[in-house]
């Protein structure tokens, strides 16, 4: 069986497009409002969801998926309500879902058990951002025998070698971060991500999504134009923060993601 | 006993390198610039050089001869790294990993602070090599260590506020990651205890170590033997660390560290990794650390913000594990007893940290022949805490 997530880049390539990745915490403000946000996402435009899984201590974050990440916690949500919300998500739709998860979440659940659990309920993929490669050993065995994929990121100071080492390992798609920085900066420099992104497909025919500081339509569009996916989380995020408790608050976020799919869809095709 | 870290940097199944991609080739180039400094004799020669005549080493060890006839049992030498320039052992570490960053050629260097005192000697560290510094601190540190906040703006560093979490040392440690992640071309994060992703946990041990080095001749010079047990606070357990490094080998050396019991077991309100704890990955590392069933990190408490911290360094998992070191805690109460007794026995006024391994001294001394001797590490003073002592007293100056 072909991998959800390698289904959708090959739907997508055929058809022209790039994947839009849209970001949301799971559970913030509940697993109601995610579960209904992930629906509406999809009618919107995304074309792969990542759920974030709200963690006390998120290093690679900056303040605005923090406080969403505090928002989740306080509503009780952790990887035991996540999987069942996934679970009832599949009954709805089958658009890919990655967890972006850091390690202590899964350790703690126990990495086999979590792994078997995620996958039946319907998890494509994990992101694990303070897990390279390096320390992924004891995680692989559990993500292949559950039929997960593992995906890796790449930064601006990753070198040659690093570049290499994980691209062999990254499954779904390579997941590289725009800046040297934490989720939430402001993405400062397209040709800069263009070169390493070009440097990128030298080493591997996995697909490269490019995320952190994608903020606007005209951020997706100019993405769009070098990779194969756009990944958009705390300009999301900050909406949801802004529109919190407001009834309208869902479509106001697919409203957003809407916009940013309608622009990649007129961004001229640079550099394939 | 094997040698540890291994070349993933790990003590058994502990330490290791959780961090995101972005920081992975600066922690290799700093293992490879680490590695290097190490066999470098002009390194270490400038290293000795600033221990001696900046620092202040070699520190006293002293008989507690008061201590010792109050207690009535082992004989107790205070290791004195509170007579250290900063006044804490910390600046071992901030000199060392100065030097690294001048190497480096990052001018510019950040650092977390709890109790203030790796602040403090980073900010020193920074003026006397001419680096530009920030400091991270929680807001609650920060409150109850204004005093060190003020000395590291006099000394030229920017302290900058953190106000998330547990807004203590943790939280401190995470924002400086954040930094560190945004700015790791030309900035170094000099970590201030034996805590993180590898090469920190080695590298921090191993300047550290030079205490217990002293230590070992000072108190062969003094007494002709061994000690029979070393006791040491630990946080991240960098203090710690430092003195037991010398002494792994000689198995009859027992070594025990003092963590904090904060208001005592039963309230959940303390930072006792190895009482509460079970093993986990926090800020690069894996350790023990107090977490809940779905791995979210408790919050601590500690009337000594150094060792008000979720996690403790890695190689102390391990030792523990080996059986080779025991870990033991003393509540905040029996700490602020143990600095009023050792103010008016020594008249030495030891941090609040250190305060917590002296309480378990005070405990232990008594139970052991008086032909025992038993060395604790001093390794801060207490002058940054007294503001502290005044506010839980409810005393009006």
């Amino acid at each position: 069986m072909i991998a959800r997530l390698d289904r959708t880049f090959a739907a997508l390539k055929r058809k022209g497009e790039q994947a839009l990745i849209t970001y949301v915490m799971a559970g913030d403000p509940s697993l109601q409002v995610t579960e209904e946000l992930v629906v509406e996402l999809e009618r919107a435009g995304a074309d792969i969801i990542e759920l974030g899984v709200p963690f006390s201590d998120p290093i690679a974050d900056g303040p605005v998926i923090q406080q969403a990440a505090e928002r989740a916690l306080r509503s009780k949500t952790s990887l035991r309500t996540i999987l069942p919300m996934v679970k009832r998500l599949r009954a709805r739709t089958q658009i890919p879902l990655v967890l972006m998860v850091y390690y202590n979440s899964i350790h703690a659940f126990g990495p086999e058990r979590f792994c078997h659990e995620a996958a039946q309920a319907g998890v494509d993929g994990l992101i694990v951002p303070d897990m390279p490669p390096d320390e992924a050993g004891p995680l692989k065995g559990p993500v292949a025998a559950a039929g997960l994929q593992l995906i890796f990121l790449l930064a601006p100071t990753s070198t040659a070698d690093r570049r290499a080492f994980v691209s062999r390992q990254s499954q779904g798609f390579i997941y590289y971060v725009s800046l040297t920085g934490i989720t939430g900066a402001k993405l400062l420099d397209v040709t800069d991500v263009r070169k390493n992104v070009e440097q990128i497909r030298k080493v591997t025919k996995v697909p490269v999504a490019v995320g952190f500081g994608v903020a606007t339509p005209e951020d997706a569009a100019n993405i769009s134009a070098i990779a194969d996916g756009v990944i958009v989380g705390s300009a999301i995020v900050k909406k949801m923060a802004a529109y919190q408790q407001k009834p309208e608050m869902v479509k106001q976020v697919a409203e957003f993601v809407r916009s940013l799919k309608a622009a990649m869809k007129t961004a001229p095709l640079h550099s394939r | 006993m094997v040698s540890v870290p291994d070349k993933y940097g790990r003590f058994g199944e502990y330490g290791g390198r959780y961090v995101p991609e972005t920081l992975m080739p600066a922690l290799l180039e700093l293992e490879q610039e680490y590695a290097r400094v190490k066999k470098d004799r002009r390194f270490q020669s400038e290293l000795a050089y600033y221990l001696k005549h900046y620092v202040g080493r070699p520190t006293a060890l002293y008989f507690a001869e008061r201590l010792t006839r109050r207690l009535g049992g082992a004989k107790i030498y205070l290791k004195r790294e509170d007579l250290c320039h900063t006044g804490a052992h910390k600046i071992n570490n901030a000199i060392g990993q100065g030097l690294l960053a001048k190497r480096m050629k990052k001018p510019r260097i950040i650092a977390e602070t709890g109790a203030g005192q790796h602040g403090v000697a980073t900010a020193t560290v920074a003026a006397m090599f001419g680096l530009e510094c920030e400091i991270y601190m929680g807001t609650e540190d920060m409150e109850r260590q204004a005093l060190n906040v003020f000395r590291m703006r006099l000394l030229g560093s920017t302290v900058t506020r953190v106000d998330s979490g547990s807004r203590t040392l943790k939280d401190a440690i995470s924002e400086a990651m954040r930094d560190w992640t945004t700015n790791v071309r030309t900035t170094h994060y000099i970590l201030g205890s034996v805590l993180g992703a590898h090469p920190y946990p080695m590298m921090i041990r191993d300047f550290q170590a030079i205490i217990g080095r002293e230590t070992r001749r000072q108190i062969l010079a003094a007494e002709g033997k061994l000690p029979d047990c070393l006791i040491a606070c630990v946080g991240g357990g960098s203090n710690a660390m430092g003195l037991f490094y010398a002494f792994i080998k000689d198995k009859k050396v027992k070594m025990i560290g003092v963590e904090a019991g904060g208001l005592g077991a039963a309230s959940g309100k303390h930072a006792a990794r190895f009482e509460g704890g079970k093993p986990g990955i926090l800020q690069g590392t894996m350790t023990y650390l107090l977490q809940d069933d779905d791995g979210q990190i408790n919050l601590t408490h500690s009337v000594s913000a150094g060792l008000d911290y979720a996690a403790v360094g890695p190689e102390h998992s391990y030792l523990r594990d080996q059986g080779r070191t025991s870990y033991t805690s003393v509540t905040d109460d029996e700490a602020m007893a143990a600095f009023d007794l050792l103010a008016r026995e020594e008249g030495i006024m030891a941090a609040l940290e250190s305060a917590h391994a002296i309480a378990y001294t005070i405990k232990l001394a008594p139970t052991m022949k008086k032909s025992q001797i038993l060395v604790v590490n001093l390794s801060g003073r207490g002058d940054k805490d007294v503001q502290q002592v005044v506010k839980i007293r409810g005393i009006t100056l």
